[in-house]
């Protein structure tokens, strides 16, 4: 709970929830459910049950998370507005992403996808310039141009969803079924859990050493979209085709990226620790205080393993329907319990002893590498029954 | 006695530690890597072949090729069940305490020793100071209880006690799970394989000749297994693999595959694989029948039927035995998927073993621009040819003719062993998109008499050319090109070396492999000329010199086929079979109730806080002042609860300055 301005006052007439609602967030709920309750009518009878469900419920779901941190009202508005624009500049011809000016150098999801690219290669530089010279503007600049990328990047992904029934009504599927796909979906979901931490920290100086990580998902998706023409639209194997993918595959990159930015808030944290003996007057003075970068630590590896705990039980029930037994030890589902058991060490470690310091982030960091193992390396070095994502 | 009670309270600590439970959270972790690195469950021969027999053996009596199964891998997880159980038990007093209390016994000492105390003097009466506190609690949803003593008041406020309900449920949830998880286990197999109630079978019969030994009882509570069914059969039974054999469990209905079928995208990827089903069982009325897919499970009687594979159900197949040379005998055959065949030739026999039919083969193809396609190129029947010896190289023949740089050729993949890649012959086809254009010039270079006829005709047609007369000459280049294609066409481009190297030494040998290139290529023009002659065509386009070259390319290859035919499909029925994993698993609903009980307990643990706050309120002697002692603790949130503990000490400094 925010108790940042709380006066006397409000903390003696009861500030309830619907109280601290203001009257442009219930704007938002409105759309938010027109929206929902218009995809309902024109799309249900293309959903089975539990999609259906899924729709329904992530009304409720959008609305609260647009109340409990306002910005997103704004992100989803402009991703909608140039999504549907987008769209509507296709027209229902697939060809016109290469003819159309709109959609060829903007918004068809090659073009989003690349700017999104760009935009966060920018940001880096711009979040690093302003840490070195302690400059404000540049580090809002760097806010900003995150921000951008992370519009251009979801709409990619929206646009994507359209342009695959466009391809072939067949083959129409959410983005969200290989490697290309999910990691344009890291980016946006790492992006965002950054910004929110930005927002409520309200410091900038950590942007360059997160948008790190991001720009190397960055040039990975650059190096498959044009060695592996990983941006082709193709449709799904069967094992892929389950209303199960649309929870599974998101809320595992919540955990992933939750537990990347507990990794380079550890590495912020080391370069802090080691930074403040050795060099006092570099930028080090500007990052956060060690106790700060260790409450955030905590509290984002904290938050991926609450959603990697749900994806890991939505994986198991979905083996459950597609392989016929909820845990089979395969290298992926397997590879899924060591990461988690491996937070699950950490948090104990974390409260049992109080550990706190260097060894914790050292070791939030190779929980990264762990992590980053279990979503690669598993398939590149392992083979096992989970057909997505081949290299 | 009081040294026995301190060893059981020792052990009790020691299982109920932290410590132990990280240990074994990250030794389960360790363990379960290796389950990932080394492949499990593999047929065992496969893994003497890769660590030798000296450490297959050790890895067996570990339990690596199936270490999740492993008694030493199940006792490290029953730890985790007993040290989580102990723990909450040994928590639980405590929590419990923790929920009813106030704490309203504190001490002012202790209050000041807090992490988040604040002493304040406020000039304002006791009793609003009193109402104040206790509007702002209630409105930050603490419950408390204020405790009057002379002039002294206690307000002891508590929330957020739903932390330690996270606890318990997330460390509950741990345990329901494991618990669901053991159900469904291979427990009960592997107890009854201890006490030698049953034994896995390994070798590879009919299931009616399997023995009563390898039989596991009808209604055993769980199972997990996989069968295969031909289109138009049933089974009864379905097979459990353990280590390197297999048990047999007995459903409690019959399953018949009346159909499997395959629909395919545009792109010619599977789009979905279906099954139809028809279960009997006694207890209906009529039989059910059901489709099944990927993704989409029958579920009856608690067993659930899922689509896992595909594959041949026995098909049967149309061959046209093609030979290569006189000496073998062309031949057709009719044949069926999974059954051999005794195929002889004049000086051999040879075993004909029909391995699959494939009515679908997507290949990568490259088309006129050099960009390559995946491609459905038609059916193929794989076989093996086993000679007298023995020994056998896998065949894989495409039906239908494969078009590679804009020209058809008929394609058979050939490997000596099953993991070898496939090593391919192409042979060119003729304008009827058939072997035979091939198959009688290569007749033609065999017969020696059509070879000498063609010589002849070409050498005094160049003899005549460049008007030279000489019989002995002619003779003699008629002679080599005989002889060279004769070595050519019985053992290809190879023969012709082995030959210059035993006749002539080095320093000759590369002019006259020149020489005889000459030679032989012009008798392989002839023996050409010649078989499109007696075919009509006497003005040879560039078309068909291509189909020359690809035929001297083929034959140059043919040595090593090893074939002495070119086994061709011609027709077929397909029949197919459909690979079922049927699972009853009553443990999945437990481990699912654990699981949402131990998502609900990690939300409740992390964004729960349970918090505390005293206020004292202290009215000084002598004057209107009270000091207001402000104390607080948190287990979670420890910088929102400082901020919220300060901004809480300036709303009451802000009251004592308004008034
Ligand atoms: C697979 C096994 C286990 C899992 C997944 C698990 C999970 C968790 C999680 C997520 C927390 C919350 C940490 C936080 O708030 O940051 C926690 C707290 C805790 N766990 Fe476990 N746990 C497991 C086993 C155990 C065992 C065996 C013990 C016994 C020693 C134990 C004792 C505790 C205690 C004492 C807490 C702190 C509760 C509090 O906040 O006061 N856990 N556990």
């Amino acid at each position: 709970m925010s108790v940042s301005n709380e006066t006397l006052n409000e903390l003696l007439t009861k500030p309830s929830f619907f109280q601290r609602i203001k009257s442009q967030d219930w704007i938002w709920a409105a759309l938010v459910l027109a929206g929902g309750v218009f995809a309902f009518v024109k799309y249900a009878h293309a959903m089975d049950t539990y999609e259906q469900a899924f729709l329904l419920l992530s009304i409720p779901a959008l609305i609260y998370l647009g109340w409990s941190w306002r910005p997103i009202q704004t992100y989803t508005t402009a991703v909608t507005l140039i999504s549907l624009l987008g769209i509507s500049l296709y027209g229902g011809v697939y060809a016109n992403g290469e003819t159309v000016f709109g959609l060829k150098y903007l918004f068809s999801s090659q073009s989003a996808v690349m700017w999104m690219s760009a935009l966060f290669v920018l940001a880096t530089v711009f979040y690093f310039g302003g840490l070195v010279t302690h400059n404000e503007f540049i580090l809002k600049t760097a806010s900003a141009i995150t921000w951008t990328a992370l519009v251009m990047g979801l709409v990619g992904l929206m646009v994507r969803w359209y342009e695959s029934y466009l391809v072939d009504p067949e083959f129409g599927h959410i983005p969200v079924s290989n490697l290309y796909e999910v990691f344009i979906l890291f980016c946006v979901i790492t992006g965002l859990l950054y910004l929110y931490y930005e927002n409520s920290y309200k410091t900038r100086s950590m942007g360059g050493f997160v948008l790190l990580i991001i720009s190397a998902a960055v040039g990975f998706i650059l190096w498959y979209a044009f060695t592996r023409e990983g941006g082709t639209i193709r449709p799904l194997v069967p094992a892929l085709k389950s209303y199960w993918m649309k929870i599974h595959v998101p809320a595992n990159f919540i955990g992933y990226g939750a537990f990347a930015i507990a990794a380079m808030t550890s590495v912020i944290y080391l370069l802090k620790e080691y930074g403040t003996q050795k060099a006092p007057d570099s930028f080090v003075k500007y990052l956060p205080s060690t106790e700060v970068l260790e409450d955030l630590t905590y509290k984002a590896i904290a938050l991926g393993f609450a959603f990697f705990t749900i994806a890991t039980i939505l994986g198991a029930m979905w083996a459950a329907e597609a392989w016929g037994g909820y845990w089979s030890w395969d290298p992926k589902e397997t590879w899924a319990l060591i990461v988690w058991l491996n937070y699950a060490a950490w948090l104990h470690f974390r409260f049992s002893k109080g550990a706190r310091g260097t060894p914790m982030a050292w070791w939030a960091i190779i929980g990264l590498f762990v992590t980053l193992f279990a979503f690669l390396g598993v398939n590149m070095f392992l083979s096992g029954l989970h057909s997505y994502g081949e290299l | 006695m009081t040294q026995r009670r301190s060893y059981s309270t020792q052990l009790v600590q020691f299982l109920g530690s932290m410590n132990l439970a990280i240990t074994l959270l990250v030794v389960i972790a360790f363990a379960s890597i290796i389950g990932t690195v080394l492949q499990q469950n593999q047929p065992y021969p496969s893994y003497v072949i890769k660590f030798g027999s000296f450490w297959f053996e050790i890895f067996r009596v570990l339990g690596l090729y199936d270490v999740y199964s492993s008694v030493w891998f199940l006792t490290i997880l029953g730890f985790l069940v007993i040290s989580t159980a102990t723990c909450i038990v040994r928590n639980t007093p405590g929590i419990i305490r923790e929920l009813r209390h106030y704490r309203e016994n504190v001490q002012e000492k202790s209050l000041k020793l807090m992490n988040n105390s604040h002493t304040l003097q406020l000039n304002q009466p006791s009793t609003s100071l009193q109402t104040t506190a206790e509007t702002i609690l209630q409105n930050q949803g603490y419950r408390f209880r204020t405790k009057q003593t002379e002039n002294n008041v206690l307000i002891s406020a508590k929330k957020g006690g739903a932390h330690y309900w996270g606890y318990w449920l997330t460390h509950l949830g741990i345990i329901v799970i494991c618990l669901g998880g053991l159900l469904d286990s291979r427990l009960p197999i592997m107890i009854a394989e201890s006490k030698n109630l049953i034994t896995p079978e390994t070798r590879n019969i009919p299931v009616s000749q399997v023995p009563k030994q390898s039989y596991l009882s009808a209604d055993s509570l769980a199972f997990r297994g996989n069968v295969r069914i031909s289109e138009g059969q049933s089974t009864d039974v379905l097979f459990i693999s353990v280590r390197d054999g297999y048990l047999v469990q007995p459903l409690p209905f019959e399953v018949e595959l009346k159909d499997f079928r395959v629909e395919h995208y545009s792109t010619g990827m599977p789009k979905s694989f279906e099954s139809d089903l028809i279960i009997r069982d006694p207890d209906l009325k009529e039989p059910l029948i059901k489709t099944i897919a990927v993704n989409h499970p029958l579920i009856y009687k608690g067993v659930a039927i899922f689509q896992a594979d595909f594959g041949d159900g026995g098909s049967e197949v149309d061959l046209k035995f093609n030979a290569f040379t006189p000496e073998s005998t062309a031949q057709d055959l009719k044949g069926k998927v999974f059954r051999d065949y005794k195929i002889s030739n004049a000086t051999t026999q040879y075993k004909l073993e029909l391995t699959d039919f494939r009515l679908f083969n997507i290949l990568p193809v490259t088309d006129e621009k050099g960009i390559t396609h995946q491609k459905n190129v038609g059916p193929s029947v794989i076989f093996k040819l086993r000679n007298a010896a023995g020994e056998a190289i896998e065949y894989t023949n495409y039906m239908a003719p494969i078009s590679i740089n804009n020209q058809n050729y008929i394609v058979s993949g050939i490997r000596k062993n099953p993991g070898d890649p496939l090593l391919y012959l192409h042979i060119p086809v003729d304008e009827q998109g058939t072997v035979n254009g091939f198959m009688q010039f290569m007749h033609n270079l065999q017969d020696a008499d059509f070879v000498r006829k063609a010589a002849m005709t070409a050498t005094q047609q160049s003899m005549q050319d460049i008007h030279l007369k000489s019989p002995e000459v002619e003779q003699q280049i008629i002679e080599s090109m005989v002889r060279l294609t004769e070595v050519f066409s019985t053992r290809g481009f190879d023969g012709i070396t082995e030959d210059i190297n035993k006749r002539f030494p080095e320093d000759q040998r590369k002019n006259v492999n020149e020489a005889f290139a000459k030679v032989l290529n012009a008798a392989l023009r002839a023996v050409y000329l010649e078989t499109l002659k007696a075919k009509g065509n006497s003005n040879p386009t560039e078309k068909d010199w291509v189909f020359y070259d690809d035929s001297l390319s083929a034959m140059a290859n043919l040595p090593l086929y090893g074939s002495p035919w070119y086994v061709q499909l011609t027709g077929f029925k397909q029949i197919q079979a459909s690979g079922l994993q049927m699972s009853r698993a009553p443990g999945q609903n437990v481990v699912y109730f654990g699981s949402v009980m131990l998502t609900l307990g990690v939300f409740l643990m992390f964004y729960m806080a349970q918090r505390r706050i005293w206020i004292w309120l202290k009215p000084q002697p002598n004057s209107d002042n009270v000091e207001m002692i402000l104390a607080g603790t948190t287990n979670r949130q420890q910088p929102e609860f400082e901020k919220f503990m300060r901004t809480l000490r300036q709303a009451f400094e802000s009251t004592s300055v308004r008034s």
